[in-house]
């Protein structure tokens, strides 16, 4: 693929190209289940760690184990001894989009020389504290701001940005409902 | 009896088959389980224009010669117009004959009808790829309460209750629909996810005429690097009307419309809209320059600057600060529900295993996955144009042409 080789932004996309092609007739191999396990620790202080998933048809493990703290700030009365849950959001979305843009300016045949997407999430926490039941609980909007360095016109990059949002897994979670359960065992 | 040839349906794709198995002088039947254009005459709602342009509608021999070659036509006329070629090709049309169902044989195939069986060795699939509504699952969700109607049961805004009316997709039917009922005075919401944006015309010529000229249309399937898309996308957002004009988001925006997302799911008796509206819109703003700028390099190289205005360009389309991204089914604000979601062929009635997970016919360019087996008028079947009007012609040369190698092959089989 010519317009593949053009560029290098150390994504593997003939890798993907190649497993759309072998997954549209293995429907069952595409199914994919992530986790991961979360620990209180003290106060709203918790640790998280990540492993293991499911996919094509297997086990499968992470070469190392990650570990996420979360907490709050001490505005919030906590010891901050890590970042709020719903900063991990912010950090999904932006690891997300920042992926699609190298795959899809891969796949385009752009060669990336910087990507930094600043995003910002407006949250009312009356609504977490119950101090008006018309606040939600979650962000009112989440803004992203993409600077992006490469070889390409404005509106070819414009283009990288909206084809990685129609790609994104975490722009659907956040944008689409998910039907969500929680169990007691 | 027996015949050479069966054609299913007498739309414009059959007849145009028709046309060319005559000019092969292939033996074949025409069988129409209502009139010559039934779906036209039928099956459309009473405002609806075509989204050619007279001039481009054309037939094998058969062209359009009223005084208006830049307007659309009704459906009336488009069934006049289908009508006289019918007679004009002298096609061995058979009304009222509905297809129940599709065989194989040994020899071809057996196709029974509600006045008896037809033994053939070829069949071609002209039964249009719009027989029935294509609703989403989350329709099941609606309350009650709300009256949910297709484009198959809409005719008029004033067969609907007064009161808010949701529209849910953003292709021609929708943004036509959301227009019409906008105007009617009920207060309208468009719910849509990604869509097609083209002006209606551009540097003084109507869109479809650049589609034309500069060779969009006749791209084919074969060559396109992304063809489930291609046959998946909608209709472009365009209306044939007599002032000409655009309607796409802001023009809907500006009559007093309320676009939203995706319609997403329906919880509670709330209907929950997608929050990328933004990115689609954008997608489709980005999508549109694409095309326009393809018009101006074709415009620059072939000499046709002079012939036409300059290249322009269009607002981007403006989205609400917030889009709502909730609806209440149940506050009485909105009485109807239309879902301009899409269209499916109906293949009840085909025996022949040649459908996919989808439900879609397994076809290379209208050659479907069953010898002696032919399809037309399906979305980008051979060409980009090929379930518009004026791309009957170059598609069914060329199935046809298949199926008579078929023929002519099968005619030298030993034995």
């Amino acid at each position: 693929m010519t317009t593949i080789d053009r560029a290098d932004n150390g994504v593997n996309v003939q890798a993907l190209l190649d497993a759309r092609e072998a997954l549209k007739g293995a429907p069952e191999a595409a199914q994919f289940t992530w986790r991961s396990t979360t620990r209180w620790e003290s106060g709203v202080h918790t640790t998280s760690t990540v492993k293991d998933f499911f996919g094509l048809g297997a086990e499968q493990t992470h070469k190392a184990e990650s570990t996420f703290t979360a907490d709050h700030p001490e505005v919030f009365a906590a010891e901050d001894h890590g970042i709020t849950p719903i900063e991990y959001l912010l950090v999904g979305l932006g690891s997300c989009l920042t992926a699609g843009v190298a795959s899809v300016a891969q796949n385009r045949g752009i060669q990336l020389r910087s990507v930094t997407a600043t995003i910002e999430g407006a949250h009312d926490i009356r609504g977490i504290l119950g101090a008006d039941s018309d606040v939600r609980n979650g962000y009112n909007g989440i803004k992203v701001t993409f600077e992006v360095d490469a070889d390409a016109s404005k509106e070819d990059i414009e283009a990288l940005v909206a084809q990685s949002q129609k790609r994104s897994a975490v722009f659907d979670a956040l944008t689409n409902p998910t039907d969500v359960t929680v169990e007691v065992r | 009896m027996r015949t050479t040839t069966v054609v299913i349906g007498a739309g414009h794709a059959g007849l145009a088959a028709s046309h060319f198995l005559s000019e092969r002088a292939i033996d074949h039947v025409v069988l129409e389980r209502g009139e010559v254009a039934n779906s036209w005459r039928t099956e459309r709602w009473d405002s609806l224009r075509l989204l050619t342009p007279n001039w481009q509608s054309r037939l094998p021999g058969h062209d359009y010669t009223g005084q208006d070659p830049d307007g659309y036509m009704t459906m009336g006329e488009v069934v006049e117009f289908i009508d006289r070629f019918a007679a004009h090709t002298r096609a061995p049309v058979r009304t009222g004959t509905t297809v129940t169902a599709v065989r194989r044989t040994e020899d071809g195939y057996r196709v029974t009808t509600d006045r008896g069986e037809i033994a053939c060795r070829t069949v071609v699939i002209a039964s249009g790829a719009c027989n029935l509504p294509a609703v989403p699952k989350l329709a099941e969700a609606v309350p009650g309460t709300v009256e949910q109607v297709t484009p198959f049961d809409y005719r008029g805004a004033d067969a609907l209750p007064d009161g808010g009316v949701l529209v849910v997709g953003g292709s021609a039917t929708g943004v036509q629909l959301a227009a019409e009922l906008q105007r009617s005075g009920r207060p309208v919401t468009l719910s849509t996810g990604e869509h097609v944006r083209m002006p209606r015309t551009y540097r003084g010529r109507d869109v479809l005429w650049w589609m034309d000229a500069a060779g969009v249309w006749d791209q084919r399937y074969d060559e396109l690097p992304d063809l489930t898309r291609a046959r998946r996308l909608g209709s472009p957002q365009l209306a044939g009307t007599t002032d000409r004009t655009s309607l796409d988001l802001n023009v809907l925006t500006d009559m007093g419309v309320e676009v939203v997302g995706r319609a997403a799911t329906v919880r509670d008796g709330e209907m929950l809209f997608s929050g990328g509206l933004r990115n689609v819109v954008s997608l489709a703003d980005l999508k549109m320059d694409r095309l326009l700028n393809t018009f101006d390099q074709w415009a620059a190289a072939s000499g046709t600057d002079g012939d036409v205005k300059p290249p322009e360009r269009f607002d981007a389309t403006r989205v609400p600060e917030r889009a709502r991204l909730r609806l209440d089914l149940r506050s009485g604000e909105i009485r109807t529900v239309v879902w301009a979601t899409g269209y499916r062929p109906d293949y009840s009635w085909l025996d022949v295993p040649v459908l996919d997970g989808k439900g879609h016919l397994r076809h290379d360019g209208g050659v479907v996955d069953s010898p002696g087996l032919y399809a037309l008028g399906l979305p980008v079947l051979r060409r980009r144009k090929s379930t518009f009007i004026h791309g009957a012609s170059d598609d069914a040369r060329d199935v046809v042409d298949h199926l008579a190698r078929h023929l002519a092959a099968r005619a030298t089989v030993p034995g």
